[in-house]
């Protein structure tokens, strides 16, 4: 081990043969990406539930805290899943912004050619230097909240925190960056990696079409939160919990 | 456009040719933009028209031209913004106004003309794209080995990679990223590749081409395809080379 970190150190590396690393971080920076925008999509799916109405998304909140398969819910089941997801959001984030422009003189000389091509899949790849930058911080925040609070996920409480605690400005930027970044990104996986019979204009459009439907779902589920938690704010904190729940619980006598 | 214009037998545009001029064995010369003003006339090149302009206007003018015919990439440069080779562009497919740029990336020699040939000869010797055949024993008195016609077409599609530099100036990653192999080279390598007269193997292209200045730095924008006068299939080339270079990270 001393032996080898005097090779590399001594700038000698990859005289013998070439590191695989490199082939694997290219690997795993297209997996994460890939994982991460396919969740994204199931996440939106979870969420979008509120719009069939508060018991439907309490449903698959309950989902996810084992209450439909131990008859108690845990949370920290979902704090499991955000970990998760954390570890692969961290590992993207540190392949990816290997990518970054880096220094001052970088990134005049993208900006500067992104102006002078106006070449289109150049553009979107700097998009993807910005949303990525953004959910940096914002998908950070976001996961932590997650992590630490799962109980406070529900018909009510995400309204809450949508309304009575102000965040909606929050959720609505990181909506955007995500779907933006998300639908460039899966896009140009097809590209990266090749897909077959299929045009690159065909491979936009599609592209384009999923990113409407994803923000014209996300921005009427964001609506639906806030309107609930407008409602809603002068019981802020309070629970939902759907009738048939109160009077089976009743019934059994627990609490929930 | 007037009435008198119109009326012409034949009419011609006016051309406005605003064009980056800098020579660095000037220093203290700053990089500004000229204007010239130029008749169009039938067929007329962007070839056509820097050197009527250097015959007739402006001697210092500087600007490479050789084959005129799009075969020794001499003549690439920035044309409203995007590579292009000038002798193969016409005029009647430019606005009024033409604004010329020399390729960035490349060494300046001074206004439009650059030095690509240095460069190239850099990736060329770095990434060792000659012929790799084991030593044999030659017997001419044999027949030569047989290529498959398919095959054949495949090199010579690739083969047909005239060393403009258009590539290298569209592509975002060699803007930023001085020490990046860029499509040419990536062309370069997937043609031997495909040649079965090459005994190297992936192991080997992958000492050449396997890290963040070779085929994983490429971040797929692929301006380098949409801007290749030659139409050489980029895209498709350059994922299968990075496919079969993850693979031997596996
Ligand atoms: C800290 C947050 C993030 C940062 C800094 C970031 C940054 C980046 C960058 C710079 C790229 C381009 C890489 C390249 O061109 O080679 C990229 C690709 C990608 N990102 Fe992200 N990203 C982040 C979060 C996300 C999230 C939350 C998603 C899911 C929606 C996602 C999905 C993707 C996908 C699918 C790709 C394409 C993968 C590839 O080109 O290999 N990223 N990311
Ligand atoms: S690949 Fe195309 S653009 Fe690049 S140097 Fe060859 S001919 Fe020019
Ligand atoms: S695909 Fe993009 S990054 Fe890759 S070589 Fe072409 S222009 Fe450069
Ligand atoms: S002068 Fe040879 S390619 Fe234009």
């Amino acid at each position: 081990m001393a032996n080898e970190t005097l090779i590399i150190h001594a700038g000698l590396a990859d005289k013998s043969r070439k590191n695989r690393w490199p082939a694997r971080f290219d690997l795993l920076q297209s997996s994460t990406g890939l994982f991460l925008a396919l969740f994204m999509w199931a996440h939106m799916g979870f969420v979008a539930s509120i719009l069939l109405g508060e018991s439907a998304m309490w449903t698959i909140t309950k989902l996810f805290e084992g209450y439909f398969f131990f008859g108690k819910s845990y949370p920290w089941l979902v704090s499991c899943v955000v970990g998760f997801v954390a570890l692969v959001f961290v590992g993207h984030a540190l392949l990816a912004v290997r990518k970054f422009p880096i220094n001052y003189r970088q990134w005049r000389a993208i900006r500067a050619h992104a102006k002078v091509m106006r070449h289109e899949d150049s553009t979107l790849w700097i998009w993807q230097v910005y949303t990525g930058f953004l959910l940096f911080f914002l998908a950070s925040a976001h996961l932590y909240q997650m992590f630490f609070w799962p109980q406070n996920i529900g018909p009510f409480a995400s309204s809450d925190r949508m309304w009575s605690d102000g965040l909606w400005p929050f959720y609505l930027v990181m909506l955007l960056a995500v779907e933006l970044h998300g639908g460039i990104g899966l896009y140009r996986l097809t590209v990266k990696w090749g897909w077959p019979n299929a045009s690159r204009q065909t491979l936009k459009k599609v592209k384009w079409a999923l990113t409407g439907f994803f923000l014209v779902l996300g921005l009427a589920t964001l609506a639906a939160y806030m309107k609930i938690g407008y409602e809603h704010r002068a019981h802020a904190g309070e629970r939902y919990t759907p009738d048939w729940a109160v009077e089976q619980a009743a019934h059994r006598g627990d609490g929930q | 456009m007037s009435v008198i214009d119109q009326a012409a037998p034949q009419q011609y545009r006016h051309l406005r040719l605003n064009v980056l001029r800098y020579d660095p064995r000037h220093p203290a010369a700053k990089p500004h933009m000229q204007e010239y003003q130029i008749e169009e006339a039938d067929s007329m090149t962007l070839f056509i028209a820097l050197t009527e302009i250097r015959e007739h206007q402006d001697s210092t003018l500087q600007f490479d031209f050789v084959c005129r015919a799009g075969i020794c990439g001499s003549c690439a440069m920035m044309v409203n913004g995007r590579p292009r080779l000038a002798c193969r562009t016409l005029t009647r497919d430019l606005p009024d106004e033409i604004t010329l740029a020399p390729l960035p990336f490349f060494e300046l020699i001074a206004d439009l003309s650059v030095r690509t040939g240095k460069w190239m000869r850099g990736m060329s010797e770095r990434l060792q794209t000659w012929l790799h055949a084991q030593e044999r024993e030659v017997d001419i008195c044999r027949i030569e080995e047989r290529m498959d016609p398919d095959l054949a077409e495949q090199i010579y599609e690739l083969d047909r990679c005239i060393e403009c530099g258009c590539c290298i100036a569209a592509c975002g990653t060699a803007q930023m990223r001085q020490d990046f192999v860029g499509a040419v080279g990536f062309a370069k390598i997937a043609r031997f590749r495909l040649d079965p007269r090459d005994t190297r193997t992936d192991d080997d292209y992958y000492e050449l081409i396997g890290d963040d200045t070779g085929v994983f730095g490429c971040m797929s924008l692929l301006a380098c395809h949409d801007v290749c006068p030659k139409s050489l299939p980029l895209q498709t080339q350059i994922a299968f080379l990075r496919r079969k270079m993850a693979a031997q990270g596996l």
